[in-house]
């Protein structure tokens, strides 16, 4: 029993921990729903748009079209996956008033944010891996730095996570939960410079693509990769880390004032 | 010591309702009190405020001494609550359910496992360990509920409505349960609409209606204060008419069928002998309404007339 000692930090790693393991647990017993659907759907995208499409549009940045857009592709289901992990965790939870287990217990709201965020980015890297994994059976992929890479995808999955975080405390119903991914995300994530270089696009266009934030992570990702970007790799990353501070902050404020959580 | 202090509780939500004006109450330690009230009189929100669910207006809470605005850690660590509905996963299985609860309690998993053994035992769902929540009938899930309230053995345990919509054979061994883990040490806050129930458990009542407190008192003064109580008598040979005696009011139901109202001063002694002098022999006997509930009723309504008048 904890009532009669102090609630300590080995409490709340226990208590994080377990939001974690529940999380991870959660997509993982339905993997059918969860990992299995972005592996078949990426593989349609490099067998139309790299197989199929790609030999006629020729090289991109000296590279063979498939091994460009294998970054692009990769990034994609990194975003959407934890995106979407947390906000129908996080919003089924709500929905069947099971968050309230959580909330009833010792636990800080930063912690419950986090291993929200943690189950969102578990969730993005097992997806990116798989991905990966279906890209080299399509290309070669070699890797250019492994730190940008990695530290890339990490944090474009913490982004994505916080952005469902708030997405589920905010959305009263479930078209709430549909409407940000699809009229917003999807579109961002198609214009992010997934499929091309903003080369391609008339000068007004590339600056507009500047504005969207998914083509800073898709750039950043693929000079980890190939070592080639639109933009510079610093820029990427501020724009980054300045995003999931703002991001993190606005949870933090909505989880203190009970937003979506407590009436 | 108390375990629970709420001063000056108030709450008013977004929509202008006052839900709580300024309530005070106090519970203390190894208590069975009972919380008792009508649709919509603030139960809930008091239970949503002291477990964090509900905001406050204004007002304290302490819990076992500890402000839940200064430490709200250690103050939630002393609670355990079992709420009116089910908010468990209806994906996980029963196992997976209480284990983790101990884990957002700061339990290792060996000390989770072997809780989550002794309640689901004790509570008589340990063969359904493996299952779906969402399989489970209506009773288990409320036995699940409180077992998982349990699991980190908190001092105070809120019971909101425990034994809504259980047969009366699950509900009993509830009872047991729970005045055993009264006995052992824990203080019980417990709702319901069972005011049998409450009678039966609770040693301490308080009524709240409209989001005031209107009684607050032990339960053995509250049923003290009862001046008639009404029984309905089984006959075993018909009547045509009923009796007639000064201390006591006879009205006839049907023919072998008869209530009496008995004024607290008068002994049940007085009117068996009464009736055995006239051989009218009784069969069975029973209380036309709980005592609690006619004093719930009485209270309630006072209160209604008196906000009225």
């Amino acid at each position: 029993m904890i009532a009669s000692d102090a609630v300590t930090t080995r409490h709340y790693c226990t208590a994080f921990a377990t939001i974690v393991r529940k999380e991870i647990s959660r997509f993982t017993r339905i993997w059918l729903q969860t990992v299995l659907p972005p592996a078949i759907t990426m593989s349609l995208y490099f067998i139309i748009f790299g197989h199929l499409i790609g030999p006629r549009i020729g090289r991109m940045h000296g590279f063979e079209y498939m091994q460009y857009i294998a970054p692009g592709i990769i990034m994609m289901s990194v975003i959407t996956n934890s995106y979407s992990n947390v906000v129908s965790s996080l919003f089924g939870a709500k929905f069947q008033r099971h968050i309230e287990e959580i909330l009833v217990a010792p636990i800080p709201d930063i912690l419950i944010v986090i291993g929200f965020v943690a189950g969102g980015v578990a969730r993005g890297l097992i997806v990116g891996a798989v991905v990966t994994v279906v890209a080299l059976c399509f290309t070669d992929i070699h890797i250019s730095s492994f730190s940008i890479t990695l530290s890339v995808v990490f944090l474009t999955a913490t982004l994505f996570s916080l952005a469902g975080f708030i997405n589920a405390l905010t959305a009263r119903k479930f078209d709430d939960i549909s409407i940000v991914p699809t009229f917003i995300l999807t579109p961002l994530t198609y214009l992010g410079g997934v499929f091309y270089s903003i080369d391609l696009l008339p000068h007004f266009w590339q600056q507009a693509s500047r504005v969207n934030p998914i083509f800073y992570m898709v750039n950043a990702f693929r000079f980890g990769m190939l070592g080639v970007s639109d933009i510079k790799i610093g820029v990427a990353f501020s724009v980054i880390c300045l995003m999931i501070t703002a991001l993190f902050t606005v949870c933090m404020v909505l989880m203190h004032r009970g937003v979506g959580l407590r009436s | 010591m108390n375990a629970l202090e709420l001063s000056g509780l108030t709450k008013i939500y977004a929509n202008g309702r006052h839900a709580l004006a300024s309530i005070d109450l106090v519970v203390k330690e190894g208590e069975f009190f009972a919380l008792l009230g009508p649709n919509g009189a603030g139960k809930s929100t008091i239970i949503g405020i002291i477990t964090s669910l509900v905001t406050k207006t204004a007002g304290k809470v302490r819990i076992f001494g500890t402000d839940i605005d200064t430490d709200f850690a250690r103050a939630k660590s002393y609670l355990g609550v079992v709420p009116q509905e089910f908010n468990f996963s209806q994906f996980e299985s029963v196992w997976e359910i209480t284990v983790n609860q101990g884990g957002f309690y700061g339990l290792s998993k060996t000390l989770a496992e072997l809780r989550a053994e002794k309640y689901l035992t004790v509570l008589g769902l340990w063969e359904k360990r493996f299952d779906r929540s969402r399989t489970l009938s209506g009773g288990m899930k409320r036995r699940l509920m409180i077992a998982r309230a349990l699991l980190h053995q908190p001092r105070l345990l809120i019971l909101d409505e425990p034994t809504a919509g259980v047969d009366i054979e699950v509900r009993r061994s509830m009872w047991d349960f729970l005045r055993d883990l009264n006995q052992e040490g824990t203080t019980v806050i417990l709702t319901t609409h069972y005011l049998e129930e409450a009678e039966l458990l609770c040693r301490h009542i308080a009524i709240i209606d409209g989001g005031q407190i209107i009684e607050d008192t032990s339960m053995k003064t509250l049923l003290g204060t009862l001046h008639a109580e009404t029984f309905v008598l089984d006959l075993m040979t018909p009547l045509t008419r009923p009796p007639v005696h000064p201390a006591f009011t006879f009205r006839l139901l049907d023919p072998t069928t008869m209530e009496v109202q008995i004024n607290k001063e008068s002994a049940l002694n007085q009117l068996f002998d009464y009736l055995s002098a006239r051989d009218i022999r009784v069969m069975s006997m029973r209380n036309k309404a709980n005592r609690l509930e006619e004093l719930f009723v009485n209270r309630v309504q006072g209160n209604l007339e008196e906000k009225s008048a």
